[in-house]
């Protein structure tokens, strides 16, 4: 038998075809027609969706910010303080710690403090022993520069405010004795002597004690209280490439004969830590998402089965109409697809929304990393594509009189 | 040269395993020829559900040859008989099987949409078929909006929408009351006079009684096939269509 010429068979046949874009709309067709179901089975991979990229935002936006926060200290501030260890450190560094660190050559910049024991009072009425925990200090006018440290109110020490009862307060001293203020010329007591605040300092995240300060410039300290000023904390800002050589010499730079009494920290370290910390949280987060994206993925493909058996004679008429197994394999695919990429956008969008919102509610720059939002999108899809494949291949393989069954 | 058949099945035998296997087609022979309106007739288990399937290449035959407007069809793979369907053949079913939430247009636009015909073609002829089948006002009406006798109206239009060389109707009255019967009944004959070529199956003397050629199944084999002299095929070929000459 040979294959019947037009003149014979009148009609050529075309293959099957269904063109693309109603691919589309054949494969959401169910789901146009059953809107809530459609509605509650993306739901799960919405939530698992907006769970990771959510939980990517938040912890981006932190870092973000923790990031710009160390940037703008600067990761090459060392300090060098004390640590009181076996020889009975008495509490101070040698005298002349500045002057040698300051010849140790990648070093650009030091300064130090030195705590007084002189008591800090609001005013005469104030019984002496309640301080508030806030403690006077001399102080190098080099300090604010070195830290970064930028003034609230008022300004900060100069070489004529060092040697005059001058005084400025770290943001928890101002605080506590209550001033905001330094126009009006308020005054403070520190070891019994009047001293007018001229300034008020921002926080140092990177030097905490500093905040409880009330510091006052070293020739006034000198000249009233002690003759002797040894450190009781260095400062120093280093060249960034170097800071570890810095860091193993400092011991023996300032104090020769027992380098381990001196403690040196790089505080920018402890901030890092937090960072680690809160991506060890993030981690936990990022895996209870990944969890409910697979509840998401098992229940698409519970709905598509369901869906599947439920249209049964949908199918029957499909094939009766000149569908292949391929097109409704397609069918059910598209729409196992066409649901999850929903749920996956909705759940972009939901976890941007919560970021946002937590972000604004912490000040921080929203920032959701690109490859959060197109990975949350890509798993979306990838899910939905392996829900979809068991159902479709289901459906697929129907026979179509068994199909067309009255159900 | 004889001009095509529409349907030609030759010594078909449909076998279902079992024990002992089960012989739901014995060898039938049999030709429509084209503008035909016939019936095919017979109780349930005579095997003319599965006569339809075979003829409508939805399942395929244990042995035999099936030939659809000319063209061998029962060694062809899914993708060729899908084509098949696709363009040759329309299916009328007892359950109408339309798509809910689709209007009645878009159900019959259906029809075309496996041979790949452009969507605005799709309706326009799916709402020239609505109109053939008296439906024109009832174009964007969706299905649960419809009686069960308008509904057929839908899934004719649906069949023939794609001017197919044959339309298989499975009970097509099956589920109606006795007007709506009558009704779809006309409108078999009225596009039969108009050269579409139909085969109705049913298990229902009566209405196989109103059609011009009676085919009765028993058993999986032809008990008689008898076509109403006072309406000869031949006279039922019209314009558009190579005229019929009976053998």
């Amino acid at each position: 038998m040979t294959t019947p010429t037009p003149a014979v068979s009148g009609r050529r046949l075309t293959p099957s075809r269904l063109r693309i874009s109603d691919v589309f709309s054949v494969g959401s067709s169910g789901l146009r027609t059953r809107v809530t179901r459609t509605a509650l089975s993306a739901l799960g991979i919405t939530i698992g969706i907006a769970a990771m990229v959510g939980v990517l935002g938040i912890s981006e936006s932190s870092r973000a910010d923790l990031q710009a926060q160390i940037a703008a200290l600067g990761t090459n501030l060392l300090t060098v303080t004390p640590s009181g260890g076996f020889g009975g450190g008495d509490g101070a560094l040698p005298a002349d710690a500045v002057a040698t660190v300051s010849r140790v050559g990648p070093v650009e910049r030091v300064a130090d403090v030195v705590q007084l024991e002189s008591a800090v009072l609001r005013n005469d009425l104030v019984n002496e022993n309640e301080t508030g925990g806030v403690t006077a200090m001399a102080a190098d006018l080099d300090l604010l520069a070195t830290l970064n440290g930028e003034v609230a109110v008022g300004s900060w020490l100069n070489e004529a405010t060092a040697q005059t009862p001058t005084v400025v307060l770290g943001a928890v001293t101002a605080e506590r004795l209550g001033i905001v203020e330094v126009s009006q010329g308020a005054m403070i007591l520190i070891g019994g002597e009047w001293f007018t605040v001229i300034g008020v300092l921002e926080a140092f995240p990177l030097a905490a004690d500093l905040d409880r300060g009330a510091l006052i410039g070293k020739p006034i300290a000198e000249e009233l209280f002690e003759s002797d000023l040894s450190s009781s904390a260095l400062y120093l800002r280093t060249n960034p490439d170097q800071i570890d050589a810095v860091r193993a010499v400092l011991g023996t730079t300032v104090d020769p004969q027992s380098p381990d009494e001196v403690s040196i920290s790089r505080p920018s370290e402890l901030l890092e830590a937090q960072d680690a910390t809160e991506s060890a949280f993030t981690n936990l987060f990022l895996g209870l998402g990944a969890v409910s994206l697979l509840v998401g993925g098992v229940g698409i493909a519970n709905v598509m089965v369901i869906a599947v058996i439920e249209r049964r004679n949908e199918i029957g008429l499909r094939r009766a109409m000149g569908a292949t197994r391929a097109h409704i394999r397609h069918q059910f695919l598209t729409e196992a697809l066409l649901l999850s990429a929903l749920g996956g956008l909705a759940g972009v969008a939901l976890g941007v929304a919560v970021t946002a919102g937590y972000a604004g509610t912490q000040g921080w720059d929203v920032v959701v990393p690109p490859l959060a939002m197109v990975g949350g999108l890509v798993s979306a899809l990838v899910i939905g594509a392996i829900a979809g494949l068991y159902p479709a291949m289901r459906a697929a393989r129907m026979a179509p009189t068994e199909a067309l069954r009255a159900a | 040269m004889s001009p095509r058949k529409a349907l030609e099945l030759t010594d078909a035998v449909k076998e279902y395993a079992g024990t002992p296997p089960v012989r739901a087609l014995d060898g039938v022979s049999l030709t429509i020829e084209q503008g035909e309106l016939a019936a095919i007739v017979g109780p349930s288990g005579s095997g003319k559900s599965t006569m339809l399937h075979v003829m409508g290449t939805l399942d395929r035959p244990t042995s035999g040859r099936v030939s659809i407007d000319g063209q061998e069809v029962s060694s062809l793979g899914d993708r060729k008989l899908s084509a098949v369907r696709s363009q040759l053949i329309g299916f009328v079913f007892q359950q109408f099987f339309l798509i809910d939430g689709m209007t009645a247009l878009d159900n019959v636009a259906n029809g075309l949409l496996y041979a790949g015909v452009p969507k605005r073609t799709r309706r326009y002829s799916a709402a020239e078929a609505l109109v053939s089948v008296g439906l024109g006002h009832r174009l964007t009406h969706q299905p649960n909006q419809l009686s069960g006798g308008e509904r057929q109206r839908v899934a004719i239009a649906r069949a023939i929408v794609h001017k197919p060389a044959i339309v298989l109707a499975d009970e097509p009255t099956g589920n109606l009351d006795s007007t709506s019967s009558e009704a779809i009944l006309e409108l078999i004959h009225q596009l039969h006079r108009a050269g579409s070529t139909i085969v109705v199956i049913t298990h229902d003397v009566d209405v196989a009684n109103a059609l011009p050629r009676q085919i009765a199944v028993r058993d999986g084999r032809i008990e008689h096939d008898v076509r109403r002299s006072d309406q000869p095929i031949s006279r039922t070929a019209t314009v558009g269509h190579d005229s019929v000459v009976t053998t």
